[in-house]
């Protein structure tokens, strides 16, 4: 069981959480440009990283709040707990926006 | 029909009418908990029908300030809950509350905390929902209620960090509650309606041991 610290909450137990994918996947500009690769690539490509991820997750049994987090895919170590919407406080290189490789 | 709506007297003898015939989530529980409560060691009651309302608006916000007006205040950071008389508002979510009341205050019975925060919200940007129907509230009391609730809730519930008035949105015995310790050995737990049997099950199944000589 993962101690996740809620940044409204505090720590809680990994049961009161939702898990939402892989962070910082940004919506595309123009949606309608996009030829049917583009746009799968869009909603079902992910990165399948080992070692440090950014992803979502929510608060659904507390604040019911989204928030960003770095968990090391390997060892489930937590690195970092980040608002949305901010960049990835990592010096190695993010994840790529949009559809991963 | 028209004399019996005409007196307020009588609308308020309609009111307590419906209330005699509405069924709460645990009612049929009510005979189990009044067996498995263990006067002064742990007891278990269904308190029905608390008004309860949501609201949502943005701290700090001129909304949020005109709704405080009416509730006597909205907490500021998660465990937070501000009583002002019979009327708590606790702490859901940053710029999320919920109003707890008397059953009175509904408007079914002539209360009208919900129309003074309806309008109090006015045109504003925020939510003021009555959501008395969704959950129900246990009240768990005696020194042993924190023994109890430690069985299943992952929260320190220890005094010297837990204190009287703190109320959070969790889980107990493993679904979505909100836990309010409203004094040092009493708890008000809100299940939601769905849940109450299960919840009041757990519970009654979680205070049996204290019916029981202690093992030494
Ligand atoms: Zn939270």
């Amino acid at each position: 069981m993962l101690l996740i610290s809620c940044p409204n909450c505090g720590p809680r137990d990994e049961t009161e959480f939702h898990y939402g994918g892989q962070a910082h996947v940004a919506y595309p500009e123009n949606p309608n440009e996009l030829n049917d690769v583009e746009w799968s690539r869009y909603l079902f490509y992910r990165a399948n990283t080992k070692g440090t991820f950014a992803e979502r997750w929510v608060h659904s049994t507390g604040c019911r709040q989204w928030f960003n987090m770095l968990r090391d895919t390997v060892s489930y170590d937590i690195k970092a707990v980040y608002p949305m919407g901010t960049p990835r406080p990592d010096t190695t290189p993010a994840a790529p926006e949009g559809a991963a490789k | 029909m028209a004399e019996t709506a005409a007196s307020p007297t009588s609308e308020k003898n309609l009111a307590a009418q419906n209330l005699a015939v509405r069924t709460s989530p645990a009612r049929q529980l009510a005979e189990a908990f009044a067996s498995g409560s263990l006067a002064g060691t742990v007891e278990l009651a269904e308190v029905p029908f608390l008004t309860l309302v949501g609201l949502r608006a943005q701290a700090g916000s001129e909304t949020a300030q005109r709704l405080a007006s009416v509730t006597g205040g909205l907490p500021a950071q998660c465990g937070g809950t501000v009583t002002n008389g019979d009327t708590t508002v606790l702490w859901l979510g940053p710029g999320e509350f919920l109003v707890v009341a008397p059953t009175e205050a509904h408007e079914s019975l002539g209360g009208d905390l919900i129309q003074a925060l309806q309008s109090a919200l006015a045109d504003g940007q925020g939510q003021v929902v009555d959501l008395s129907a969704n959950r129900t509230t246990f009240e768990l009391t005696g020194p042993r209620a924190r023994a109890v609730l430690e069985k299943g809730c992952s929260l320190d519930l220890h005094p010297r960090v837990l204190k009287a008035g703190t109320a959070y949105s969790t889980e107990v015995a493993n679904i979505p509650v909100i836990l309010w310790k409203t004094g040092e050995e009493s708890f008000r737990i809100f299940p939601r309606a769905s849940f109450a049997e299960f919840l009041g099950r757990w519970l009654l199944d979680a205070m049996r041991e204290y019916a029981s000589p202690e093992v030494p």
